[in-house]
C-alpha cells in the first residue's frame, strides 16, 4: 500500500496515495478535472490536449502529467482556468470540421462531451475550415481527417503485434496529420482495429461496418430507452407563465431562416399548445410562420436561422439587424455554418459542377449551372452570421429544443430567470 | 495492459545521418528509399515517413540539383527579400516551392539561416550566398548553369565582430590557446569545477538563463550512466548568429567547454547538434574534433586524465526551428520527430535515451570553458553584481554596423544602440521572435539578468517599418515552425495570424485586439513547450508599447454591421459561371 499523503484542490483538504495520478485522485474527490488525451495506462501521459490545465503550486500545468506528492497545492475551478480549457476545447472545435449531426461517433465522443461539459455553446475563434481528406484506403478502417485532435493515442498504443508502429503523426505544426500505415494496418487483427476505434477520443478512427454500434445513453424523442436500464425521459413541459404584473405591451419578434433547413423553426413550433400561450404575449412581425414578408415595424427580437450562403442572405440578415434591437443566432448552422457548411471543404466550383453537371440525375444534354442577374449569387462559402453582422445572443442546438428556445427569448425580454436543463441542450 | 515502452520508445540514433545519406545521393528520399530502409529497420514506413516529414530540408521529391533556399525572415524581407526572390524565378524558371522543368533548380524559402547581418541571403546546395541582389542572382544563376561548381561559387561568411571589450575585458572573443581551458582540469576534481562554475554565477545563453553550475550539480548526483553532454548549435532563433561566429572563429573553444562539461558531470560522450543551415562549418568543426583526438584532449584518458574518457560526435539537424528546444533536441538525437516531451523529467535526469543529459548553448559551452581558464574571479569582475561576465550579441536591422557586439552585461540599450550606430530606432526586437519587443520610451534600460534580458538577438527597426510587417512575420514563422503536437499552439499560431490579416486590412476592431491579447495569454498559459508559451510575446507586448500605432489601423464602430465582410471577393468564384 503506497504511502499517504495530503494535498489540497481548490483549498479541499484530501488525502491521497502517492504518486497517484491528478486526475484520477480529483475525481475520486468529486472534482471534475476535464481530460482528452489523458489514457490511464499510458505513461508518460501524452500532454498533447492540454484541455487539463490547471495551475500547480502557482504555476500552469497540465493535471494529467501530475502525480501527487505531499503539499501540492492545486487549483482547478479558478474563473481564469476554466475559460482556458473551455477555450482550448473551442479551439479544437475551431480546428477540425465537426459535423456532429452526421458523425458515426456522436453520442459517445469524449470531445462532444467535454463541449457539453465546458458549456461550449459557440466557439470564441473562427473556424478554419480547411479541407481534410477521408483516408478510405486502409483495408479495414476509415480515417477522418476532419475530426482528428491529435490527440495522440492511437500512435502510442496501436501496435501489431511484433512492436511496429500503426499511426504515427506526419508533417507538422498545423499541417500535422495522424497517418495511418496501409500494410500495418492490415496485419492488425479485428480486434486490435476495434480497440483502435474505442481509445479514439473522436470518430477520427472508424472500423468499417462497426461505426453504427448500438446507440448511447438516452435520445429525448426515443420510443423505447436504448438502456435497459433507462429512465423514462421527462415530456418536454409547456412554456412557463408570462411576466409577472399586469397586462404587458407584446412585444414584437421576428425570425427567418436564412442557409437552414427550417429544422430551427419547426423546433420553435414544438412547444405544442404552450403557442397559444406564447401569442398572448408576444407578436410576430417578419416570419415564415405568419408569412409576412417585409418588415412593417423595429422589432424586439430577431431569431436567425441559418448561415449565409448568398447574397440575398446577407441582405436579409442586414435587414434584420437594422430592424432588431436583439439579433440572436439560432441554431448551429447560424452559429458557424453547421451542416451547409460542409461545403466550405470544396471549392465553390467543384460543388456545382458535381450538383448540376455531374451528378447521377442530371439530364444527358444539361450542361450549365444557373446563372441569372435574377437570382442570388452564391458565395464562396457559408459563413457564420456573426461574420456578417454583429450578433448578441447565441442559441447551441441542432436543431435547440423549443424550451431552450423560449427561455432564452424570454429570459432576453423580460429578464426572468430559467434553469436550462441538461436535457435541454444535449442534441446527440 | 501496459504498454511495451521498450519497443517502442526504441531510438535510432543515426537514423537523421541515414536519411541525410539517402537524400545526398539522389537529391531526395525516394521510395525505394523509404521502403528498404524501414524494412532494414524493422519499423513501419508510417513511422519513416513522420520523422521526414518532420524535417523542411528533407524532401520526398526531386528538389532540383541545385536546391536553393532563400531566407525569408524579417531583416532579409526588408533588405530586398522580395526583388530577390523574384530574380531567382526569373533566373531559374522555377517558382518558389517548385523545381524548374529540367530538374536543375528547386526554389524553397526557409526560416532565418543565421546571416541576419548580410542579408538577404540564401543556400545553395548549404554554401552560403550573402549580401545577394538581382544581379548578383543573375550572375549565380548564370555560372551554375555554365556548370561552376557552387563550392566556387559561394561567399565567404564574414565574422563581423564590432565591438570587444578593451583591456583585458573580453571573455569570448580574446585569443584562444588551444588546450589552455582544459590544462586546468588536472589540477581539480569534477566538484571542484562544479564550485568554480558556480561562484561565477554563469547562467544559461540558449534565452533560459538557468544556472549552468546547478545543472551540472544536478546531473552529476545522477547515479545512473552512461552521461551525455549536448551542444546545442540549433540557433534557430531569427535574428541570431553569436553561435555561429564562436563556431567560426573558435570551434575548439567549444569543444573545450564540452569536454570541462563532460568531466565536471562525469559523462563520456558528447554530441554537437549542428543545425543544417550551418551544413558549410561541418568540415571545420570535424576536423576540429579529429585534431582533438590526435592532441589526445578526446578518447581514452581525455585530456591527459587518468580514467576520464570522453569521445565527441557531431549530429547534423535536418531543418526545424522547435529542435533548438532540449527536449526536442533529445528527441531528435535518438532519430525522432523533434517534438517537444512532456516536461516529466529534466534532461538532467533522464535526457538522451532516457539518461542523465546536460544541454548547453555553444556560448554557454564557451564561458564555461573561458571561466575554467581565467578563473571566476576574472569573469566576477565583469558585467553588473548579478549578472557578471559579457555577453555576445547578435545585432541586425537598421544599423550601419551589423555584426557581433560582445558587451559586458550592464550596458544601457541607447548607448548599445549608438554602438551599432542605429537608424532612428523605433522598434527593437530583444531576444528574436520569442523575446520582448521594446520602444524608445525604454531607451535606459539595462541589459541584464535583472533588467532587459537579452539571449542573443537584436534586432532593430527604424521609424520607416511597418511594426505589422514584422509582427506577421514573426506569426508566419511559429506558424511553420510550431511542432503540431499540442492544441494552444498548433491551432493558436494559426487563428493569430488570421486574426493579425484582418488588421493588416485595416478592419480591426478595439475587441479584436482584446481577442489577440486573450488569445495570446492561453496560449502562454497553456502550451507545452517554450515555442507555443513565448510565440505571442511580442504581439501583447507590440500592443502596449506603441498604441498610437494600432489605434489608427482601427476602423471606427459603426451600425454593428461587420464591414470587413467583402462582398465582392465572396461571390468572385460563383461570378465564374456567368456565361
Ligand atoms: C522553441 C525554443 C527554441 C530554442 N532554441 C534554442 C537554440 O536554438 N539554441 C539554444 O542554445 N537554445 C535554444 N533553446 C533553449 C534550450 O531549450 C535550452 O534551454 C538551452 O539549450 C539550454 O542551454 P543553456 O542553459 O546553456 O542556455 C530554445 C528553447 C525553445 C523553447
Ligand atoms: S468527433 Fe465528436 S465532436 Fe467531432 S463531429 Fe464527431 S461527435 Fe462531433
Ligand atoms: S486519430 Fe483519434 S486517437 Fe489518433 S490522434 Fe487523432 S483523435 Fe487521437
Ligand atoms: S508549444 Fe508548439 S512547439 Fe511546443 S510542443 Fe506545443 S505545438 Fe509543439
Ligand atoms: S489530458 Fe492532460 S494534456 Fe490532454
Amino acid at each position: 500500500m503506497a504511502k499517504l499523503v495530503k494535498i489540497k484542490i481548490d483549498g479541499k483538504e484530501i488525502q491521497a496515495e502517492e504518486g497517484k495520478n491528478l486526475v484520477k485522485v480529483a475525481k475520486e474527490n468529486g472534482i471534475f478535472i476535464p481530460s482528452l488525451c489523458y489514457y490511464e495506462h499510458i505513461d508518460p501521459p501524452l500532454g498533447t490536449c492540454r484541455v487539463c490545465t490547471c495551475e500547480l503550486n502557482g504555476k500552469a500545468v497540465p493535471a494529467c502529467m501530475q502525480k501527487v506528492k505531499q503539499g501540492m497545492d492545486v487549483k482547478v475551478n479558478t474563473p481564469e482556468l476554466t475559460d482556458v480549457r473551455k477555450a482550448i476545447v473551442e479551439m479544437m472545435f475551431a480546428e477540425g470540421n465537426h459535423f456532429c449531426p452526421a458523425c458515426e461517433k456522436s453520442g459517445n465522443c469524449d470531445m462532444q462531451h467535454m463541449g457539453y461539459e465546458m458549456g461550449v455553446s459557440v466557439s470564441r475563434f473562427p473556424h478554419i475550415f480547411k479541407d481534410r481528406l477521408i483516408d478510405f484506403n486502409p483495408k479495414r478502417m476509415v480515417i477522418e481527417h476532419n475530426r482528428c485532435v491529435k490527440c495522440r493515442r492511437c500512435i502510442e498504443e496501436v501496435l501489431t503485434d511484433d512492436g511496429k508502429q500503426v499511426f504515427s503523426f506526419f508533417n507538422r505544426g498545423n499541417e500535422t496529420i495522424v497517418a495511418i500505415d496501409y500494410e500495418q494496418e492490415a496485419r492488425l487483427t479485428k480486434e486490435q482495429a476495434l480497440h483502435a476505434m474505442k481509445i479514439c477520443p473522436t470518430g477520427a478512427i472508424l472500423v468499417r461496418g462497426a461505426s453504427m454500434g448500438s446507440p448511447f445513453g438516452d435520445r429525448r424523442f426515443d420510443m423505447h430507452s436504448a438502456k435497459p436500464e433507462g429512465k423514462k425521459i421527462a415530456k418536454p413541459s409547456l412554456p412557463a407563465k408570462g411576466p409577472k404584473k399586469g397586462k404587458p405591451k407584446k412585444k414584437v419578434i421576428a425570425t427567418i431562416s436564412l442557409a437552414g433547413c427550417f429544422g430551427c423553426h419547426m423546433s420553435m413550433l414544438d412547444i405544442d399548445l404552450g403557442f397559444v400561450d406564447l401569442i398572448e404575449l408576444v407578436e410576430f412581425n417578419k416570419s415564415p410562420i405568419n408569412d409576412i414578408k417585409e418588415f412593417t415595424k423595429k422589432c424586439d427580437i430577431g431569431l436567425v436561422e441559418g448561415g449565409c450562403c448568398n447574397t440575398e442572405n446577407i441582405e436579409t440578415l442586414r435587414e434584420f439587424r437594422k430592424k432588431c434591437k436583439i439579433l440572436v443566432a439560432m441554431g448551429e448552422c447560424a452559429i458557424w455554418g453547421g451542416l451547409p457548411a460542409m461545403r466550405n471543404l470544396v471549392p465553390l466550383e467543384e460543388c456545382l459542377e458535381e450538383a448540376y453537371l455531374n451528378s447521377m440525375t442530371t439530364e444527358p444534354g444539361e450542361h450549365i449551372v444557373p446563372y441569372h442577374e435574377d437570382l442570388p449569387k452564391i458565395l464562396d462559402k457559408v459563413y457564420p452570421i456573426n461574420e456578417i453582422v454583429e450578433i448578441d445572443y447565441f442559441i447551441p442546438g441542432c436543431p435547440p429544443n423549443a424550451e431552450h428556445i423560449w427561455k432564452a427569448v424570454k429570459n432576453l425580454l423580460w429578464g426572468d430567470q430559467y434553469s436550462i436543463l441538461y436535457s435541454e441542450f444535449k442534441y446527440d | 495492459m501496459q504498454v511495451d515502452l521498450q519497443v517502442h520508445q526504441r531510438a535510432n540514433p543515426d537514423l537523421l545521418d541515414c536519411l541525410w545519406a539517402y537524400q545526398n545521393k539522389h537529391g531526395y528520399i525516394r521510395d525505394e528509399d523509404v521502403a528498404e530502409f524501414s524494412a532494414y529497420r524493422g519499423i513501419s514506413k508510417v513511422e519513416l515517413e513522420g520523422v521526414i516529414s518532420f524535417y523542411h530540408f528533407f524532401h520526398r521529391k526531386p528538389a532540383g540539383r541545385y536546391t536553393i533556399y532563400l531566407n525569408n525572415s524579417i531583416v532579409s524581407e526588408f533588405s530586398g527579400f522580395q526583388r530577390v526572390k523574384e530574380a531567382f524565378e526569373r533566373e531559374t524558371g522555377a517558382a518558389f516551392g517548385e523545381v524548374d522543368p529540367s530538374g536543375l533548380f528547386g526554389l524553397f524559402e526557409t526560416a532565418c539561416i543565421g546571416l541576419s547581418d548580410q542579408e538577404p541571403a540564401a543556400l545553395i546546395n548549404f554554401h552560403p550566398f550573402t549580401n545577394l541582389t538581382t544581379m548578383k542572382v543573375k550572375h549565380i544563376i548564370a555560372e551554375l548553369k555554365k556548370g561552376v561548381p557552387v563550392e566556387k561559387l559561394c561567399d565567404e561568411v564574414a565574422d563581423n565582430i564590432r565591438y570587444v571589450p578593451g583591456e583585458g575585458r573580453s571573455v569570448f572573443l580574446r585569443e584562444y590557446f588551444p588546450g589552455s581551458a582544459i590544462a586546468k582540469l588536472q589540477a581539480l576534481s569534477p566538484e571542484q569545477v562544479i564550485d568554480e562554475i558556480n561562484r561565477s554565477k554563469l547562467s544559461g545563453r540558449g534565452g533560459a538563463f538557468f544556472p549552468t553550475g546547478l545543472k551540472w550539480g544536478l546531473c552529476r548526483q545522477q547515479e545512473s550512466s552512461p552521461k551525455y553532454i549536448v551542444c546545442n548549435a540549433d540557433e534557430g532563433e531569427p535574428g541570431t548568429f553569436k553561435d555561429r561566429v564562436l563556431l567560426n572563429t573558435m570551434p575548439g573553444l567549444v569543444l573545450e567547454g564540452m569536454i570541462i562539461a563532460g568531466y565536471a558531470v562525469g559523462a563520456s560522450v558528447g554530441m554537437l547538434y549542428l543545425r543544417a543551415e550551418y551544413t558549410w562549418m561541418k568540415d571545420k568543426l570535424e576536423k576540429a574534433i579529429e585534431q582533438f583526438y590526435r592532441m589526445g584532449l578526446l578518447g581514452l584518458n581525455a585530456a591527459g586524465i587518468k580514467g576520464f574518457n570522453f569521445d565527441i560526435r557531431l549530429q547534423l539537424g535536418a531543418g526545424s526551428y522547435v529542435i533548438g528546444e532540449e527536449t526536442a533536441m533529445l528527441n531528435s538525437l535518438e532519430g525522432k520527430r523533434g517534438e517537444s516531451r512532456v516536461k516529466q523529467y529534466f534532461p538532467v535526469e533522464k535526457g538522451y535515451l532516457n539518461q542523465p543529459t546536460v544541454v548547453n548553448n555553444v556560448e554557454t559551452l564557451c564561458a564555461a570553458a573561458r571561466v575554467m581558464e581565467l578563473g571566476a574571479d576574472h569573469f566576477l569582475k565583469l558585467g553588473t553584481p548579478d549578472s557578471p561576465g559579457t555577453k555576445l550579441l547578435s545585432i541586425s536591422g537598421d544599423c550601419h554596423l551589423p555584426g557581433i557586439y560582445e558587451i559586458e552585461w550592464g550596458m544601457r540599450l541607447e548607448d548599445l544602440l549608438q554602438l551599432c550606430q542605429a537608424e532612428n530606432p523605433y522598434y527593437i526586437q530583444v531576444s528574436g521572435p520569442s523575446g520582448e519587443c521594446v520602444s524608445m520610451a525604454e531607451k535606459n534600460r539595462v541589459l541584464s539578468k535583472e533588467d532587459l534580458r537579452c539571449g542573443g538577438s537584436l534586432m532593430i527597426f527604424s521609424g520607416h517599418r511597418d511594426i505589422l510587417d514584422i509582427l506577421i512575420n514573426f506569426a508566419d514563422f511559429f506558424k511553420e515552425e510550431s511542432c503540431g503536437v499540442c492544441t494552444p499552439c498548433r491551432a493558436g499560431n494559426f487563428i493569430i495570424r488570421r486574426k493579425l490579416e484582418k488588421v493588416r486590412l485595416g478592419l480591426a476592431h478595439q475587441s479584436d485586439y482584446e481577442d489577440i491579447r486573450q488569445w495570446g495569454k492561453i496560449m502562454q498559459i497553456a502550451s507545452r513547450c517554450g515555442l507555443g508559451k513565448m510565440a505571442t510575446n511580442a504581439l501583447i507586448k507590440a500592443l502596449d508599447a506603441f498604441p498610437e500605432y494600432f489605434n489608427q489601423k482601427i476602423e471606427g464602430e459603426a451600425d454593428r454591421l461587420n464591414k470587413e465582410f467583402n462582398i465582392e471577393r465572396a461571390v468572385a468564384d460563383y461570378e465564374k459561371f456567368r456565361s
